[in-house]
């Protein structure tokens, strides 16, 4: 891989991947929810949304069809550290993917009527989400998890920020944020690293820098006490979240706790694209046993999240239909309390090993995923917290994850969520 | 290349094997398959796949159960054998599927709750009414469920599960050779007649327009699943039909479809259509998620669209821009083993041939406009659409 710094503070990062006749260019921005001030809530992500309408060059009625005529896909997202967009296309279209992404950094519109028009998108967004009873738990459990740190809004926002943001506030910020020197440009696929540099540069190299980005100083104050929430509405099923503050990826503590996640949910991999689709080895964690085979959960998973800064580990359960809560609840918190006070055992730390390794592998299985991986940890930590993913865990010992597990599992240091559903109105049944 | 192998194993068992009068036989069957075989204990399988960090994904369609799962490639030949194991000698256990049936029945308690899931189911049964396979619910009722025993489901394998009904898929870091020898080994000397084939009763295409509301006043969005029936997989037209779709609700950010409903109007995250071209004649269906307020004007707004598709048919550009689309998509759309896995079962499964992808540019290729247009003026007629809305909404 080669990594390289334009003169305007761009870092552009190449790998070659010579499998398929493809490329995958990502531009990546350390902007996201936890950049957000009060009452600007959801920006990142309208900035998004905005980001896919036109630019100076790329006329708005052009923009449909720019990479489709190359058999390309894009898309793009944004979470609490930060945004990103890509394309991913037969590598005759390097050249096209950069030239977007050089309109996108510097050049888009922001037409008043396209502002207006994407902010009722975003609010059936929002609905959709709600509609969800397990993500409105994630979404609650959360802010009640961080009292202090931006992490604690949702990425898109909360609905009365959403209904009073203006044109002026979404340039602002796009023009703060979307700067070289706040970016990194990933190509992996198909191309010459030489090749693919020139022309990045060819793109990117006369955009202006940027003033350097304030970063926002809030450090979220220790957790003293246990704290619960309840959201009562009606629902045919009921939810269970427990949420742990957490290390950030680049703290010592994280590997020994993805360690701990692994023995008690199964291995999910680190893949924000891709891996969280797919289920998890989990049969024979702690978990599962406790909750799924003993018909108290019909599903349990855990979630501890490569973050910039400290976040949540979090374990969700699915209260089978006739389950009280405070049963399921006490199920969990039981087992939790048991690896806390014992430990793991060293066939635990192999096993999670071995699962760790086998999903790492599997994270990379395309120049999609290649690539972001390689943006994704360059935005929350440097790309080499990517590349020296598999040594870190292969170094962790029993002692280590024994220690995070009562550095993190005590009751003072966790947030519990229930959703409880009440009945359905007769109007809603089936 | 990564050093993995995706194993895809179709069996011919679909949901349209359920018996009439036991809907989500087959999906329970898929719950409780790797639970326990003749020569492993459920336990033994959850040590063997957490052991190897993988997991076997089991999916029902209405003509395939299929067993997918990606390993390292050094673990490929004890992952086809304990596949093959679960595939050809499952024991369900009676402990192993009271669980499984819990965990289904919250499922479907999930889907009860959920409007997207009931609009797409009403709107099946709507479209392939009196009983017919392609209308019921994956996943049965709560009383079929609660009343299935291991008698039954051991049946139900027993009549559907053979060698003949069944196609390996096999991609990625391992030798042809030795993958074949291989699943001769595990595979070649199970022995079973053909099962019966399942005849599908014909579709009837709807002659006039139906609209249904579920009211699910718990909820922020509304979903709207707006239907037709159309075209068998194997009929020749379907590469018309593939193209007119695309334009349609698919291309870019949902096709004429999407630049509506969310780029113009800013109504819905989504709006888009599928075409599921079938064993018989499948469903192109339309989906939006709209705010209450705005489902009057999004159902008109797609009645706006499937007049001009049927009426005005696509242009010429617009032929031209999908067909682009979808040739210079194949070499992505073929990158990962599992996706290259997946269009070999598919291939099969309608006996495409091997050299499908080879073929595929030059079946789109041919397709002229006046086949789509026929095709949009066969497949879609505001008059005799098939509406259903769900979420927190009520008929005026």
């Amino acid at each position: 891989m080669r990594c390289a710094l334009l003169g305007n503070g761009l870092k552009v990062l190449i790998h070659e991947e010579h499998t398929a006749p493809l490329a995958s260019v990502w531009c990546w921005y350390k902007a996201g929810s936890k950049d957000e001030r009060p009452g600007l809530t959801g920006v990142s992500h309208w900035v998004e949304h905005m980001n896919f309408k036109g630019t100076t060059n790329i006329p708005r009625d052009q923009v449909k069809g720019i990479i489709e005529q190359f058999g390309g896909t894009w898309n793009g997202y944004t979470w609490i550290d930060q945004t990103t967009y890509f394309e991913t296309a037969t590598r005759d279209a390097l050249d096209r993917m950069l030239f977007i992404e050089s309109e996108r950094m510097a050049n888009c519109l922001y037409h008043p009527d396209d502002c207006e028009s994407e902010r009722t998108v975003i609010i059936s967004e929002l609905q959709g989400g709600d509609n969800d009873p397990d993500q409105l738990l994630d979404q609650e459990l959360t802010a009640t998890a961080f009292k202090a740190h931006p992490y604690r809004h949702p990425t898109i926002g909360w609905l009365p920020d959403l209904q009073t943001m203006t044109r002026d506030d979404l340039y602002g910020y796009y023009r703060r944020y979307y700067v070289p020197n706040n970016a990194t440009l990933v190509i992996v696929g198909d191309v010459e690293t030489d090749v693919a540099l020139r022309r990045a540069e060819h793109h990117f190299g006369a955009i202006q820098p940027g003033a350097e980005v304030s970063r926002i100083r809030t450090v979220e104050p220790e957790q003293t006490g246990e704290r619960r929430l309840t959201i009562r509405k009606p629902g045919t099923t009921a939810y269970l979240k427990v949420g742990y503050h957490a290390p950030s990826a680049t703290d010592g503590h994280f590997f020994p706790l993805l360690i701990l996640d692994a023995v008690l949910t199964g291995a999910k991999g680190l893949n924000l694209w891709s891996s969280f689709r797919g289920a998890a080895p989990q049969r024979s964690t702690r978990l599962y046993r406790a909750l799924v085979e003993r018909g108290i959960a019909s599903w349990v998973g855990g979630s501890l999240l490569p973050t910039e800064q400290p976040f949540l580990y979090t374990i969700s359960a699915t209260v089978t239909d006739g389950t009280p809560l405070p049963s399921a609840e006490s199920t969990l918190l039981e087992e939790l309390d048991r690896v806390e006070r014992g430990g793991i055992t060293d066939a635990e730390l192999t096993k999670a090993k071995a699962q760790l390794r086998a999903r790492l592998v599997f994270d990379s299985d395309s120049v999609t995923n290649i690539a972001h991986q390689l943006g994704y940890f360059e935005t929350i930590g440097g790309v080499e917290s990517f590349t020296t993913l598999a040594p870190r865990i292969a170094a962790v010992t029993v002692d280590e994850v024994n220690a995070a597990a009562r550095a993190v599992l005590p009751s003072a240091n966790r947030t519990i969520g229930w959703f409880d559903p009440l009945p359905v109105g007769e109007e809603s049944a089936k | 290349m990564t050093p993995a192998v995706a194993i895809h194993l179709a069996m011919r068992a679909g949901s349209s094997c359920d018996p009439d009068d036991a809907t989500g036989a087959t999906w329970l069957l898929s719950r409780v398959i790797d639970r326990g075989t003749a020569l492993r204990s459920a336990a033994d399988i959850a040590e063997e796949l957490d052991g190897r960090g993988i997991t076997i994904t089991t999916t029902v369609t209405r003509h395939l159960f299929s067993l997918l799962c990606t390993c390292l490639a050094d673990d490929f030949e004890p992952v086809l054998e304990l596949l093959g194991d679960i595939l050809m000698s499952p024991t369900i256990p009676d402990e192993e599927l009271a669980t499984r049936k819990g965990q289904v029945i919250t499922a479907i308690r999930q889907d009860d709750d959920n409007p997207g899931v009931r609009a797409s189911e009403t709107l099946m049964a709507l479209l392939y009414p009196n009983g017919h396979p392609y209308g019921r619910p994956t996943k049965g009722s709560i009383a079929v469920v609660e009343s299935l025993t291991r008698d039954r489901l051991l049946r139900l394998h027993e009549e559907r599960f053979a060698p003949a009904a069944l196609t390996a898929a096999i991609v990625g870091d391992v030798d042809v050779p030795r993958a074949l020898d291989v699943a001769a080994r595990v595979l070649g000397l199970w022995r079973k007649p053909l099962p019966t084939r399942t005849v599908l009763p014909p579709v009837r295409r709807a002659t006039t327009r139906s609209r249904s509301v579920i009211p699910m006043m718990n909820k922020a969005q509304a979903d709207i699943a707006y239907g037709f029936t159309t075209i068998a997989r194997r009929d020749p037209a379907y590469y018309a039909y593939w193209l007119m779709n695309n334009v349609f609700g698919q291309y870019s950010l949902g096709g004429r479809l999407g630049d509506s409903i969310r780029e113009r109007q800013g109504m819905a995250y989504y709006a888009s259509s599928s075409l599921d071209a079938n064993v018989v004649e499948g469903p192109l269906v339309v989906r939006a998620g709209v705010s209450p307020a705005n489902v009057d004007r999004a159902v008109a707004s797609i009645d706006e669209e499937v007049a001009r598709l049927a009426g005005e048919g696509v242009t010429e550009k617009e032929l031209d821009e999908s067909r682009r689309f979808l040739i210079g998509s194949i070499p992505r759309a073929l990158e990962t083993n599992a996706a290259i896995a997946n269009f070999l079962q598919n291939a099969e499964f309608f006996e495409l041939g091997l050299d499908y992808d080879v073929r595929l540019p030059e079946l789109l290729s041919a397709v002229t406009v006046d086949e789509v247009n026929a095709a949009a003026r066969h497949a879609v007629a505001v008059d005799r659409a098939t509406i259903v809305i769900a979420g927190p909404y009520r008929d005026s």
